[in-house]
């Protein structure tokens, strides 16, 4: 069709694309922007734009299958008496119960506990099934504090101070009234039904110096057992890194622009905020000069879907990465199997971002009991430790064949990338050259 | 009386006062002692001397302590109280008794801002002004304050109910939920969707309850009541900004 119209001399404008042109019009019918799931959907300079530098006759690869590569990774011993040790470096993001049904939630503490790392609570609280399947689970500490007591901030492993995420740097969160069920509401001391808003700011400490301070209180509460995670949405990581660090955080979660979202408007979704591989490099920098980079870890999210995506993190100086969309992927968001469902609700297998209208077809991003129901958490939590286990093999063979026998052994100097934006984000030579864009410059 | 100082733990009978010279003593070792399962037990009272403004006091209590802090406290003071009673004789810093969910804590001088923020429960009474933010985010807790409350006060207020004796800065209950508030005096301003509501028996009932727990003599007939307009509940293009 397409193509008979090209041939007619039909030219379509790059610049109000048949999307744009939807957009518009629907601003226009509606008078609201819109608001929806998911990450960044447009196409930004990422991991696939990168490639490993396997050994050959200069570098000594190991064998696979039968030399150790090994994948544990300790979070938080800087401070914490009790720190986290994962079997794996993937651990899972945070993600709310009121986002996520509660089968889904049951999912992924049942799939990162029997992979042997570690799963996040999200705004809203800690729900009892929750911990009960999670063998480590970190409890996060955002700015609405929905949900939040000290009873679930001891039971904790480790707390995640939120500053933002990637998705929406600088935004607070939103949760609309289809998902406030009667147990949601409850946990949030909210109206049911209502269209929930999150702060963007924490109610009761602004900068660094107060982060510090604050720190230091949870520290008090949880009698310095517990590491304390910073996360922040990646904008300036460079600077936000170092204040984070300052402020005495264990670990530091940074998450890049395709990071998800259960729901956002859709303008800050793709325009605020920078690209995952753009950031690491820029917290790394910071860990380092500050000579805290190992000491600190750090935790990369935004878009890891892959082995690959997990190597090439860790060879960037990621301590661990967090998946998110990949998690919900693997528990059957935008399957196939459910198209049918998808165009019933007007999208389609591998387009669905709706998470925030709580009609999931798959169970996941909904409260409605009948949908939620259709997700088995059992079999969930296998398809999640399934997922995770074959991203650590995947980034076990990478290493090995860069001759690496623990994933934190890689390094820049292992890669090379396929473009030049690719390269000065990342800071490593344009493939089949020595040139690195922008070197020496922050 | 007997100082708890570094690496000397000291047990005394039941009923007894403990004493913690914070010129001597670490916010941690302060700390750990009232966190021990046996804290109540070894004293009818806890008294914190030599404060100077350190943060952190007395936080993430979770049993029936009395606890007395002698002079100015730091941010964060009494954080997250669950049961105890801590009574502060000065003023606090920021965030005091921040996500309280049970007990009370009483300032006997002012507050900085973010007072009481996100507590579910129990009772916070500032004797004093309280500054920008009091209450926000209140999720159930009752705030009582003698004097003033700044710009932004009950800020998201969800649950519970904040009562100001004195004035009410500017934006009061911004984008409020079904937090109440009742205000004795001028109001600079009301924020988003925050709306002035009429007056009942009921609400003249629970007013003076409040008043006689927080030891105020008030008359509740001439405090005003503001709540939210629910206006803002649900998105819609006439209620963005």
């Amino acid at each position: 069709m397409d193509r008979d119209l090209a041939q007619q001399g039909l030219r379509e404008s790059a610049t109000f694309d048949r999307a744009t042109i939807a957009a518009i019009q629907h601003a226009a019918e509606t008078g609201i922007y819109d608001i929806r799931g998911g990450g960044a959907k447009r196409k930004v300079p990422h991991f696939d734009d990168l490639l490993f530098l396997g050994a050959s006759m200069s570098r000594y690869p190991l064998e696979g299958y039968r030399e150790r590569c090994d994948t544990d990774v300790v979070l938080g011993a800087r401070n914490a008496r009790f720190p986290l040790h994962l079997a794996t470096p993937v651990t899972i993001a945070g993600m709310s119960f009121g986002a996520l049904s509660g089968q889904a939630k049951e999912a992924l503490g049942r799939g990162a506990s029997e992979a042997g790392t570690s799963t996040t609570t999200g705004d809203g609280g800690m729900t009892p099934e929750e911990r009960g399947q999670s063998k480590q689970l970190v409890y996060q500490y955002l700015p609405s504090r929905y949900g939040m007591n000290p009873d679930d901030l001891r039971k904790a492993d480790a707390i995640e101070v939120v500053l933002g995420q990637g998705a929406k740097p600088g935004g607070g969160g939103m949760l609309l009234g289809q998902k406030i069920s009667e147990r949601v509401a409850g946990m949030r001391t909210l109206p049911q039904g209502v269209d929930q808003r999150s702060a963007c700011r924490h109610p009761d400490w602004t900068g660094p110096d107060d982060l510090e301070i604050k720190i230091g209180e949870l520290r008090e509460i949880t009698d310095w057992e517990k590491p304390i995670y910073v996360k922040i949405g990646a904008s300036r990581p460079y600077y936000d890194v170092k204040l984070a660090a300052k402020a005495g955080a264990d670990v530091i979660v940074l998450d890049g622009m395709q990071g998800g979202t259960a729901a956002t408007q859709d303008v800050f979704i793709e325009h605020v905020g920078i690209p995952t591989l753009a950031a690491i490099p820029q917290a790394v920098q910071a860990l380092q000069e500050e000579g805290l980079h190992r000491t600190i870890q750090l935790v990369v999210s935004g878009g890891i879907r892959n082995g690959a995506d997990v190597a090439k993190c860790m060879a960037l100086g990621a301590d661990a990465v967090a998946i998110g969309t990949a998690a919900l992927i693997a528990l059957g968001d935008n399957s196939p199997k459910h198209d049918e469902a998808y165009r019933a609700l007007g999208s389609a297998a591998g387009y669905y971002d709706d998470w925030q209208a709580g009609r999931d077809p798959a169970g996941i991003t909904t409260q409605d009991p009948e949908l939620a129901s259709r997700l088995d958490p059992v079999l969930g939590g296998r398809r999640i430790a399934n997922l995770i286990r074959v991203m650590t093999m995947e980034a076990q063979i990478i290493a090995r064949a860069c001759g690496k026998a623990h994933l934190h052994h890689l390094e820049p100097e292992d890669l090379v990338a396929l473009t030049i934006e690719a390269a000065a984000m990342a800071r490593v030579p344009l493939a089949g050259t020595s040139w690195v864009p922008g070197q020496g410059q922050l | 009386m007997a100082a708890v100082t570094e690496g000397a733990d000291v047990l005394l009978p039941q009923g007894d006062v403990i004493t913690v010279d914070l010129a001597h003593s670490t916010v941690r070792e302060l700390n750990a002692a009232l966190h021990a399962p046996d804290a109540a037990e070894r004293a009818s009272t806890w008294l914190v001397t030599s404060p100077e403004g350190k943060h952190s006091l007395a936080c993430g209590l979770d049993a029936e302590l009395t606890v007395e802090i002698a002079g100015h406290a730091g941010y964060y003071c009494a954080g997250m109280n669950q049961r105890a009673t801590v009574t502060v004789d000065g003023n606090v810093g920021v965030g005091v008794a921040e996500n309280m969910m049970s007990g009370s804590v009483h300032v006997r001088g002012s507050a900085s801002q973010a007072a009481g923020a996100t507590a579910h429960g129990g009772l916070l009474v500032v004797e004093g002004d309280a500054a920008a933010r009091c209450g926000i985010s209140m999720k159930g807790v009752d705030i009582v304050v003698g004097g003033s409350v700044g710009h932004m006060s009950a800020f998201m207020g969800q649950a519970g109910r904040l009562v100001v004796c004195g004035d009410a800065g500017e934006a009061l209950g911004d984008s409020l939920y079904e937090a109440r508030l009742y205000v004795r005096g001028s109001v600079k301003s009301l924020g988003a969707d925050c709306v002035e509501k009429e007056v009942r028996t009921e609400h003249l009932d629970e007013l003076a309850a409040l008043l006689l727990r927080a030891g105020r003599d008030e008359d509740p007939a001439d405090f005003r009541r503001y709540g939210s307009a629910r206006r803002l509940y649900h998105f819609a293009v006439d209620n963005a900004y």
